[in-house]
């Protein structure tokens, strides 16, 4: 395998070098206090359908982001633009809005004492030697395996490979800098089965930091095909009140909104629904939630955060108590508290899961919803009222009876938190949210 | 319009020592005999954002793109390459790599450059240079000091203005050199008020293609702010909203956003070649009440869904989707124009230079019809009046379509009752609109607040429509109906 160019010492010395500008060009500007971000990388894109290529997409990216502070003022600027008279007019773009700006003393870079010093390898760059040419094929074989699955997928909307790599240095005049290269994978494929009057469509993805550990073409195929015919012939159903199993395709999503609600940004905007919770039950005993930032190759591991902090492994709810919130320096300032390391989100979320595995889940629930998919956003982060249209399975005995289209479910998040009945063994490990399918003891679903 | 082309070549051109000449040898990079369709896009963006919270104007950003994007499509296959880099041997290399997707052939014949001139739809202002840097914080200060004189329970104000100055200069494979400068502003005020331990939220806004100007005059800025705070207000009111179907009456503009979702996607030209979308093949079918006329138009002056030109270089245009209930029409772009045996409708829109243009909508509405709004209301016994939305999202194979109600109240016997919670309302597009049983004579545009989100690409978009009786939709809150 040729020798990447983003894992070469070389390349990061000369990224790094462009961070030393900017902190220098912004301090003679008269910045106190500095931070630049500055991202590189290229990418591969193919879409193969209906068994030929239908696009080819070479990417090549570069972006540059600094934050300066002048006098408890701040402002920032950013551009994909790196020549060094583009950067030295971004530092004055930022340094005018700084001085344009109010002074807000909670504003700052984080003390030098939290600055990330261990720079462990996490191995998230590996690097995938494809040509277009070989990617396009695998990109068929994955959309064969999905069309003669069955007779019924009877049209495509095409299997893809995306394949990143690149490099990040972030910087700030604290002296830190640290820099790492990173990659990562996909291949999907989504079909449609059915004809005009009565089509459905679904999809299957894999994606990973080494290519080695993507699905087969094959099984994505496949899988998105299976999804396909399983929703054929979905109907809506009555109004009523029951059981909600949200699958691992949609329980992430769940937990996301818990952690929306626990932001500093949502807590010193007093606009969640769990002000002051610090301490108090939101989950039923069993749940714990944790953060693992340093898994090695997984998607959202990084020894440091956006703002250079050193992660830390901990957890964030144990015996369904919130042990602590989400805050980057300036909102953890804000609320008077210290930063969680968090600027920039969690990482790799992890919710523990029980015995069950999914077909235990569906045992678990007996009759009530399955949901495997969620359509808009109503969900009102400030009092936690929660609404949206969703589509899945009916379930009856632990048995899947037929598919559900067309109905909503609705309640209030911190509910639905306390009447969580089990969480399933059945994790999804391909996103940032490590979490199985979660069983919800009543929700209110609206259909015909 | 060549006005516009002498503006883009000195913002983007010069600076980086090319000219208009350059561009051919590009273009002629790209060509080759198999390739039918090839462009060249240049892109120069300019915007920045200022936020004001807890009082002070914490925070501005300053953002600066530019690039260029060049595809070659042979058939239905898409050659893409993009780079930050203005080079010309860069884009030479590019070029080389994007016309392999046609695999083999000799080179294409250039065509001579012609400009073109399309009727402008906006003025190619700078609203990054419209307002000074003390006026934009001093707008800012303002609304919020006013906002919280509106009532005392107003909590927490934060003030957003966010400018957009884009210049773009796109070549295709037919000579044609076309250029455009898109101005786009927009500012919101959010609100939170509290009551007896009881807090809500309210958010309004607006903008379009215009400068700063355009919120300080006619008081424009502190109408967001008074309709946050009365949104707010009324959602400390608000009981839990019904379960189930029933009668929904929409109020105009805003809600407009029930067509893009339930209709506009699934009429886009790429999905209906594809044969993946519940609309493919129905042209000349009835899929709405005949009550229904819809339109994408993207003419109207200075709306923020507007455009002159699209990202390739097609006039925009009105374009008839449903008339009178009947199926009439796409809206196409280019490339699914040419492969449906249709003519661009003007709606190939690319969030930027690195994206690929696709079909997309501009400016989306259903005209007015003969009914009087108050008589809308008065002829439900028992129903939703939804009058203010959040977003919305739609599946468009099977069809099916979410939007998210922000503020609705109850009809009883003919009269709006008591404020309900948000509530997302699911309907099935091509039937919904069958159901429409009156139409309103108030035809609105929505104030400038809609982004619209396609296979990760997003692009400003406006909504439009008139009231509007459905006669039975789903609404989903949590009482017993």
């Amino acid at each position: 395998m040729p020798k990447s160019v983003y894992a070469d010492p070389a390349e990061l010395d000369r990224l790094k070098n462009i961070c030393s500008d900017v902190l220098l060009e912004a301090k003679k500007q008269g910045a106190d206090e500095v931070e630049v971000g500055l991202n590189i990388g290229q990418g591969l894109s193919v879409n193969a359908r209906l068994g030929e290529v239908e696009t080819i997409e070479h990417h090549k990216d570069q972006g540059l982001g600094l934050t300066v502070h002048i006098g408890h003022k701040k402002g920032s600027a950013s551009s994909s633009d790196l020549k060094p008279s583009s950067i030295k007019s971004m530092v004055t773009a930022a340094c005018s809005i700084a001085k344009h700006a109010e002074v807000d003393k909670f504003s700052g870079l984080p003390d030098t004492s939290l600055m990330a010093t261990n720079f462990f390898d996490l191995s998230l760059h590996h690097p995938w030697d494809i040509s277009a040419e070989q990617a396009i094929d695998i990109a068929i074989e994955c959309e064969d395996a999905a069309r003669t699955y069955h007779d019924d997928i009877t049209n495509s909307e095409g299997a893809g490979i995306q394949t990143f790599e690149g490099l990040r240095v972030f910087a700030n005049s604290h002296g830190f800098m640290h820099g790492y290269p990173s990659s990562r994978h996909s291949l999907s494929c989504s079909v449609i089965g059915g004809r005009a009057e009565g089509m459905q469509r679904d999809y299957w993805y894999s994606s990973a930091r080494h290519a080695n550990d993507l699905e087969s073409a094959k099984d994505v195929g496949e899988k998105a095909a299976e999804r396909t015919l399983k929703r054929l012939g979905a109907r809506a159903i009555g109004t009523r009140k029951c059981p909600i199993l949200f699958s691992p395709d949609v329980s992430g999503g769940l937990i996301g909104h818990f952690i929306s609600a626990i932001k500093g940004g949502s807590l010193y905007r007093k606009s969640s629904f769990l002000l002051d919770s610090l301490g108090k039950n939101i989950f039923p005993d069993f749940v714990r939630i944790h953060e693992q930032p340093h898994l090695k190759k997984a998607m959202g591991s990084a020894v440091c955060d956006a703002e250079g902090v050193a992660t830390v492994t901990r957890d964030i709810v144990s015996n369904g108590i919130l042990q602590g919130y989400v805050l980057s320096n300036y909102s953890a300032k804000k609320l008077g508290m210290a930063t969680t390391a968090n600027a920039g989100g969690v990482r790799n979320l992890t919710v523990e899961s029980g015995d069950l595995d999914f077909k235990g889940m569906l045992q678990e629930m007996n009759t009530g919803l399955l949901v495997t998919e969620m359509m808009g956003m109503g969900v009102n982060a400030l009092t936690g009222d929660y609404s949206r249209g969703v589509a899945g399975f009916w379930v009856e005995n632990g048995e899947i009876q037929y598919p559900v289209e067309e109905v909503t479910i609705a309640g209030n998040l911190l509910d639905m938190y306390q009447s969580i009945t089990a969480i399933g063994n059945d994790i999804d490990l391909r996103g940032n949210t490590r979490c199985g399918s979660i069983l919800i003891n009543e929700m209110t679903l609206a259909g015909s | 319009m060549t006005d516009l082309i002498q503006q883009a070549e000195s913002t983007i051109l010069q600076p980086v020592g090319m000219t208009v000449d350059d561009i051919e040898q590009v273009m002629g990079g790209l060509l080759s005999s198999s390739i039918d369709q090839a462009d060249v896009y240049f892109q120069s963006s300019r915007s920045e954002s200022w936020v004001l919270e807890d009082g002070i104007v914490k925070e501005g950003n300053y953002n600066i793109e530019q690039g260029v994007g060049l595809r070659a499509v042979s058939g239905e296959k898409t050659g893409f390459a993009y780079s930050e880099e203005l080079l010309l041997p860069t884009l030479l290399d590019a070029a080389k790599n994007v016309r392999a997707i046609a695999r083999s052939g000799q080179s294409g014949i250039i065509k001579p450059q012609q400009r073109l001139i399309a009727p402008v739809r906006y003025q190619a202002v700078d609203p990054l240079e419209s307002m000074t840097q003390e006026d934009k914080v001093s707008l800012l200060q303002s609304v919020n000091r006013q906002t919280r004189l509106i009532d005392s329970r107003v909590e927490q104000v934060i003030v957003s203005l966010v400018g957009v100055h884009e210049t773009i200069l796109v070549a295709s494979e037919d000579g044609s050199l076309n250029s455009d400068v898109r101005p786009l502003v927009r500012m919101n005020v959010s609100v939170v008020v509290e009551e007896k331990g009881r807090r809500e939220q309210g958010s309004s806004g607006g903008g379009g293609r215009h400068g700063y100007e355009f919120f300080t005059n006619d008081d424009q800025a502190m109408s967001y702010a008074r309709e946050a705070v009365r949104l707010a207000l009324v959602n400390l009111e608000a009981v839990e909203a019904p379960a189930g179907t029933m009668t929904v009456v929409l109020g105009s503009g805003w809600p407009g956003i029930l067509l893009h979702e339930a209709i506009g996607h699934g009429l886009e030209g790429d999905f209906n070649r594809k044969g993946s979308s519940a609309f493919s093949n129905r042209i000349g079918e009835t899929v709405a009440s005949p009550l229904c006329t819809i339109v994408d138009d993207g003419t109207p002056e200075n709306k923020r869904g507007s455009l002159t030109i699209d990202d390739e270089g097609v006039p925009s245009q009105c374009t008839t989707l449903i008339e009178n209930g009947v199926l009439k029409g796409y809206m196409q772009d280019k490339m699914n124009a040419r492969l449906m045996g249709q003519k661009s409708t003007g709606n190939g829109r690319r969030e930027s230079y690195a994206h690929l243009p696709m079909p997309r909508m501009t400016n989306t509405y259903m005209l007015a019809g003969k009914d009087d709004p108050g008589e809308i209301v008065s002829s439900v016994k028992e129903g939703l009046y939804a009058v203010n939305f959040g977003g919305g999202q739609v599946d468009i194979t099977s069809g099916k379509f979410v939007f998210s109600a922000s503020e609705a109240y109850l009809i009883k016997n003919g009269k709006i009752t008591t404020p309900v919670k948000g509530a997302t309302l699911i309907g099935n597009g091509p039937d919904v609109l069958t159901k429409v049983s009156m139409v309103g004579n108030d035809l609105a545009f929505d104030s400038g607040v809609g982004t619209c989100g396609k296979e990760g690409q997003s692009v400003p978009v406006g909504v439009g429509q008139p009231s509007l009786k459905i006669d039975s939709m789903t609404v989903g809150g949590t009482a017993n109906a």
